[in-house]
């Protein structure tokens, strides 16, 4: 495996430290040219500490990073960059209210005058030599999220770029964003470059790359062709357990299809006619003349997770919002069951029987505040004592929902201190104990580990499967796909179309997510 | 060398933090002590240990704390629900006039009425000084920080032109008011010395509000709507409402702080009714870290420092105002070190 001579970044024996935890323990990586390595990893596997370090962000306490064979000294990006390595990271930098090619611009190292007709010019050369179209002097403001991924990707190869990092860059795209990246990356590929690729998501892992390695607490457990993998064994070897062989466990990676679709067309059309559960009649929200939320009609009925598909910034913050109850309606009606809370306040809301689990994990919970408390504060009334709060009901309150919801934590600790995975759960249980009616769960999984995706959905699962209604608002059509019995579609605050999952193909959704087609 | 995060906060640095602060604080003010022609040594010593060595003088550092008592814990309140009230000395002022204002319109009163009505007209005056920024804030989303702190020296006016105008002292012609009638008079505490009820009154209300603030549903959404608003909202917490009261609650104890000036020390009106007690009672509050004990042991500290710089200046013949600059250089390098107790230096060896 290891052909020194060939590879174009080598990482040996890289190890760092975090006092008492180990975020990388001896990893040695090497990418050739025109190879796609893919790294796997949960959260906290080490992956992001590893890509900073390579990028110059963080300093290895030991190891080398060679470019060509060359050991480089990286002290800042600017030294990886100078090196010849470029990295795309989740959160863009770009200067919103700047041109596509001033925005390239910006990156170059050194000071002095730029000439705009040179700098265009050797704009358009990368965008060529990538297959990749946009116009220099578009103001990135007007740009779609996977636009301004583009402009990342030039950026990074403006500087005679060897390697590209590219950190999880199908998180915020569509279907058809995702399909144009991976030409992108083949086209790369072919000229030579070496690319890192970052992925939770094991298809696109199968899709693209040449070759997977897996991390796992901060080792390298896996390095191995793509052809010699199996989405279990991978799977496996990242939440460290040994894969299952008396199932299909020999599926080779290629040939995933993320599609388990829970119920059968019949119980699905079951569901459909149940009691409706959560009724959104012709909502509106407007806010300063801009219609956020234009007409919206959704039905969600007893035992269905209807899932609502769509780009971020299409409406669904607000969305979650005006059922949370914390943005006014503009007009329409909201009910669960048969409670109108279109007016309600949020105790009034919960006690209508809605649950609410938001995208903003951090946002609705109280950092500095401890796990108990963050599970009481939406039900101080029923944990006093003659005025008192009642400390050791709400003790015993805390040590119950931590054992039901496996949270890893003590009733005392402090939010902030916890893990994604372990807010999101501390949020489950806080919506969930309650047994709400309707559950709105809005990315649900975002950013969580696979081993924490599984149990949130089968949460979900749960609920609907005990007559509880979900909606699921969600960027990840696998994860709708698996999960919803219906679909809808919501683009720029309308929802363009719902389609039974049967029929809600990726390709179908991408065209719709991106108002394509109006589906009847 | 440079500074980096830590991951996690060790718990030594907490009081390591507060001894390199007293460290760095001693350092600084050793030099213009030294200038002023003092000994710092003993400078410190009657700063900091004196005060305490005698029961006299701990009675003295016990009213010097009171008003700061009433500040501290008003402005707590406050700001703990995330209502950023410095106006605490406007309040302080306002509910002095108050209490002036029965008290000198209304001399004969006997105690068991007079009192009372002393201590209600202060929390009035504050409650009234306070509810326009709240109002502001509630309604018009105005910032209660500039509202609050442009009313302060109205209110100062407010004393000057009364004690310029109507109330100047009808014996003497002097800008103080005239002497409140002697039902007003905040018993002693304790027997034969200066120590009046107004610092019982203020310990029972920091007791109370630390019940409040810690063990109840109410002090929970407080502390919640405090922290992150937007949060408190989606949790169902009528945040706007919460700081209105909290607002009104801290007008009226810094007023009732005025009042207890008035009624216990001054006796009359006078321009120097509050030394600053409301804009300290913002450093009593910060470093207090916004809890009721912390109130009362920084109060406790910065009264024993004021009475320590009066001792300072008169033994050793420095400045008075050397003790106002020991007390903010303390809070200034406390405040720093506990945000420095979140960086780790880390040294590298050059190439």
């Amino acid at each position: 495996m290891t052909s020194g001579d060939r590879s174009l970044l080598a990482l040996e024996n890289i190890t760092k430290r975090y006092g008492d935890l180990v975020a990388n323990d001896d990893v040695n990586l090497e990418v050739a040219p025109g190879e796609v390595v893919s790294m796997l990893g949960e959260n906290g596997a080490g992956k992001s500490t590893l890509m900073k370090i390579t990028y110059g962000l963080v300093r290895a306490d030991k190891g080398t990073v060679r470019v060509n064979g060359e050991e480089i000294d990286l002290k800042s990006p600017r030294d990886a960059m100078a090196a010849g390595i470029g990295m795309v990271t989740q959160e863009f930098s770009l200067v919103e209210t700047m041109t596509v090619a001033e925005n390239i611009a910006l990156s170059g190292v050194g000071l002095g005058r730029v000439d705009p007709a040179d700098l265009r010019e050797r704009v358009l050369e990368v965008m060529d030599r990538v297959g990749v179209h946009l116009p220099p002097d578009q103001i990135v403001g007007a740009l779609s999220i996977g636009e301004r991924q583009r402009v990342e990707i030039i950026k990074a190869l403006f500087h005679d770029c060897k390697v590209l990092i590219l950190d999880e860059p199908t998180a915020v795209l569509t279907p058809q964003d995702i399909e144009a990246l991976f030409k992108t990356i083949r086209r790369l590929r072919d000229d030579n470059l070496g690319v890192l690729f970052v992925s939770h998501k094991l298809r696109e892992v199968a899709e693209i790359s040449n070759r997977v390695v897996v991390l796992r607490h901060g080792r390298m457990v896996a390095n191995k062709p793509i052809e010699e993998t199996t989405a279990q064994s991978l799977a496996a070897l990242m939440m460290g357990v040994t894969p299952d062989t008396t199932t299909a466990g020999d599926t080779p990676l290629a040939a995933v299809d993320p599609r388990a679709v829970s119920k059968t067309a019949e119980a699905r059309q079951e569901v459909q006619t149940a009691k409706s559960l959560l009724t959104i009649k012709d909502l509106s929200v407007e806010k300063g003349g801009i219609k956020a939320l234009d007409s919206i009609n959704l039905t969600v009925h007893a035992g269905q997770i209807l899932g609502l598909a769509g780009i971020s910034g299409n409406g669904q913050s607000q969305l979650v919002d005006v059922l949370s109850g914390t943005l006014p309606t503009s007009a329409g009606q909201i009910s669960v069951e048969n409670v109108d809370i279109t007016d309600s306040n949020v105790t009034e809301r919960l006690r209508a029987g809605l649950g609410r689990l938001t995208e903003d994990r951090r946002g609705t919970t109280f950092a500095k505040m401890s796990v108990e408390h963050n599970l009481v504060v939406e039900d101080l009334h029923k944990f006093r004592r003659t005025g008192m709060l009642d400390r050791k009901a709400i003790r015993r309150h805390a040590n119950e929902l931590i054992e039901k919801f496996a949270i890893k934590a003590k009733p005392s600790d402090a939010v902030g201190s916890l893990s994604g995975g372990n807010i999101q759960k501390v949020l489950l249980a806080r919506a969930l104990h309650r047994d709400p009616k309707v559950l709105i769960a809005a990315q649900p999984t975002r950013g969580l580990d696979i081993g924490t995706t599984g149990y949130v959905h089968e949460q979900l699962r749960d609920r609907a499967a005990q007559g509880a209604g979900v909606l699921l608002i969600s960027e990840d059509l696998d994860e709708l796909r698996a999960l919803a019995d219906r679909i809808a579609v919501i683009f720029r605050g309308t929802i363009v179309g719902e389609l039974d999952v049967a029929d809600a193909t990726a390709e179908r959704l991408g065209i719709m997510m991106t108002g394509g087609e109006e589906a009847a | 060398m440079r500074l980096v995060v830590r991951e996690e906060i060790p718990k030594w640095t907490g009081p390591a933090a507060i001894a390199v602060a007293v460290a760095i604080t001693v350092a600084i003010t050793a030099v213009p002590i030294r200038i002023a022609g003092a000994n710092p040594v003993a400078a410190f010593e009657r700063y900091l240990i004196t005060p305490l060595s005698s029961m006299s003088s701990i009675y003295e550092v016990m009213l010097t704390a009171t008003p700061l008592l009433f500040t501290g814990m008003a402005v707590a309140i406050a700001f703990r629900a995330g209502y950023w009230n410095i106006g605490a000395e406007g309040q302080f002022l306002v509910g002095a006039i108050g209490a002036t204002a029965v008290g000198i319109n209304l001399p004969n009163l006997p105690a068991a009425v007079a009192l009372p009505l002393g201590m209600a007209m202060g929390a009035v005056g504050g409650l009234i000084w306070s509810v326009v920024p709240a109002w502001l804030k509630r309604h018009g989303g105005i910032d209660e920080v500039v509202t609050t702190l442009l009313l302060n020296p109205v209110a100062l006016l407010l004393v000057q032109g009364l004690l310029n105008g109507p109330w100047r002292n009808p014996e003497t012609g002097f800008t103080d008011s005239a002497r409140i009638g002697t039902g007003y008079d905040l018993p002693a505490l304790i027997p034969g010395t200066r120590v009046h009820w107004g610092f019982g009154i203020a310990i029972i209300i920091i007791i109370i509000s630390g019940i409040v603030l810690t063990r109840t549903a109410t002090g929970m959404r407080i502390k919640a709507a405090g922290q992150s608003p937007h949060t408190a909202e989606f949790s169902g917490i009528k945040v706007g409402v919460l700081q209105w009261r909290a607002a009104l609650i801290s007008g009226a104890i810094a007023g009732m702080g005025g009042a207890s000036q008035v009624m216990g020390v001054q006796h009359q009106l006078t321009f120097g009714i509050s030394t600053n007690y409301g804009y300290t009672g913002v450093i009593v509050a910060t470093l207090a870290g916004l809890s009721a004990v912390g109130v009362a042991l920084v109060a406790g500290l910065l009264g024993t420092i004021g009475v320590g710089a009066q001792n300072v200046s008169l033994v050793l013949q420095v400045p008075t105002q050397l003790g106002a600059m020991f007390s903010a250089l303390l809070m200034l390098a406390v405040l720093s070190m506990v945000t420095l107790r979140r960086f780790k230096v880390r040294w590298r060896a050059e190439r």
